[in-house]
């Protein structure tokens, strides 16, 4: 994301926000039901790992989950700095280009310890 | 204070020096906000500026802002906005104010312009006459926005044109939607370049206060969105700059 | 001159969506950091839970999911608009989705308590 405002990259930006969107739309319905059957008697360590732990299929899930947060919610936090803050676009980009490494970088480094409790398998 | 007389607050100035002056004006059934201020330039200070034509809802001249909504003041009944008796009338937001009631609608036009909202022949006399059906979606979609007549309530309404002077507005976009919907036109790749962007449809929050505030029920909301789903079509196929 | 207040139900759905969103914004870092936990310190995790048995901070769990909820069904609403065929019960669906997030938020505090 360099710092020119080119129009093809914001038509860009806005369908990749808005297809990010779509998938967070499923995942977070499916991510507040989990959580509100499992805060149910507690919730221990124990009990996250053993639901999420080497399962392939919530692995994918939560990895995906990542993934479009790393979009979606850096493009928004754009619009917000553009239009209520005086910082220059450049300064507005990078930003929120550091933003979207370091929530993918911490959300992946979550998927990976689950991932590897199955033994990576 | 009597029931059959209304307190108006007035803006006297232009958009940096002024104040409201307020004025006693008799009440009468029936009247309007343009009936009002009309009254108050004939009969109490002529010094009063402000604009109207056709006093019916026809052209949209008398546009302003009454108790803080932009509104069309000949269409604006007294009895509906001001049942305690009490009217503030302003100028329209977001435009320069030459004086009193009167703006300057230069940008506003000048965006229209900008955004493209120029229809592109592609035929001469000699060619046949495009077939169009009115029941065809794209010309459907052009009908429903093509009835605007550039009163500015929905630019003076719009937040983001508030907070942002080069957007380019719902009018302007409204009317760069009925273009892209119609098939005759040859400049379309020219006008998605001019309304996508920051300063164009990527801007809409979809707030809708053009949509309360449109006079004609038009939805430059809904045409904008149209202009956002052209402009990502357009950028997947790499036609954009 | 006169500022301008534009108070109409769409204003404030956009007004909701963005506040929730910049909330959540803030508060996924610090999740994600509270789920390393869970795997590579698990006391310090249920420690970190056992505080959080705390009203207050059940409290705040709660607006955090009605925050969630809240900017999940407004943005499905935008997506609705910008993609699906125009319906004119705009008002209604504002207030449906304000209802489906306080619903949430209810919904989760009767479970977490």
């Amino acid at each position: 994301m360099s710092g020119d405002r080119n129009v093809q990259t914001e038509a860009r930006l806005w369908l990749a926000q808005r297809v990010s969107a779509m998938i967070l739309g499923l995942a977070v319905v499916v991510h507040l039901g989990t959580i509100i059957v499992a805060v149910q008697g507690g919730l221990s360590a124990a009990e996250i790992v053993g639901r999420i732990g080497g399962n392939p299929l919530w692995i994918a899930f939560y990895a995906v989950f990542v993934i479009a947060i790393a979009v979606h919610a850096p493009i928004g936090l754009r619009s917000i700095l553009n239009e209520m803050t005086s910082l220059s676009p450049r300064r507005v980009d990078l930003l929120c280009f550091i933003a979207a490494a370091f929530l993918a970088v911490m959300g992946y480094r979550v998927v990976r310890d689950f991932y590897l409790i199955g033994g990576g398998a | 204070m009597s029931e059959d007389t209304l307190t108006v607050s007035v803006w006297r100035g232009d958009g940096e020096k002024g104040a409201y002056m307020d004025y006693q004006v008799p009440r009468m059934e029936s009247q309007t906000v343009l009936d009002v201020i009309t009254y108050i330039q004939r009969r109490l200070d002529n010094s009063l500026s402000y604009r109207y034509a056709c006093r019916v809802g026809m052209c949209g001249s008398c546009a302003m802002t009454v108790n803080g909504k932009p509104r069309w003041t000949c269409r604006t009944h007294v009895s509906k906005v001001a049942p305690d008796g009490k009217l503030t009338v302003a100028p329209l937001r977001s435009m320069n104010v030459v004086k009193d009631l009167s703006v300057e609608m230069t940008e506003f036009f000048d965006k229209w312009a900008r955004a493209e909202g120029k229809f592109h022949p592609t035929k001469t006399r000699k060619d046949d006459f495009e077939k169009v059906s009115p029941t065809e979606r794209k010309r459907k979609q052009a009908s429903a926005g093509i009835e605007c007549i550039g009163c500015g309530v929905c630019y003076s309404a719009c937040d983001v044109v508030s907070w942002k002077p080069d957007y380019l507005g719902p009018a302007a976009l409204n009317r760069a939607w009925t273009l892209v919907n119609d098939t005759r036109d040859g400049g379309q790749k020219a006008r998605l370049q001019a309304i996508a962007g920051d300063a164009g449809c990527h801007a809409c929050h979809s707030q809708q206060g053009c949509v309360e505030g449109c006079p004609k029920h038009l939805n430059p909301t809904a045409s904008i969105a149209g202009l956002k789903r052209a402009a990502a079509m357009a950028a997947l196929k790499g036609e954009l700059k | 001159m006169s500022g301008q207040h534009r108070n109409h139900a769409n204003y404030w759905a956009f007004i909701v969506h963005r506040v929730s969103g910049i909330a959540l914004a803030l508060f996924l870092p610090v999740h994600f950091q509270v789920l390393l936990l869970a795997v590579r310190k698990p006391a310090s995790f249920d420690g970190f839970t056992a505080w959080a048995e705390a009203p207050l901070v059940k409290l705040a769990e709660t607006a955090l999911i009605v925050l969630l909820a809240a900017h999940l069904t407004g943005g499905l609403r935008l997506l609705a608009i910008e993609f699906l065929p125009w319906r004119d019960w705009q008002k209604s669906v504002v207030a449906i989705t304000a209802g489906i997030s306080l619903a949430a938020g209810l919904i989760y505090l009767l479970n977490v308590t």
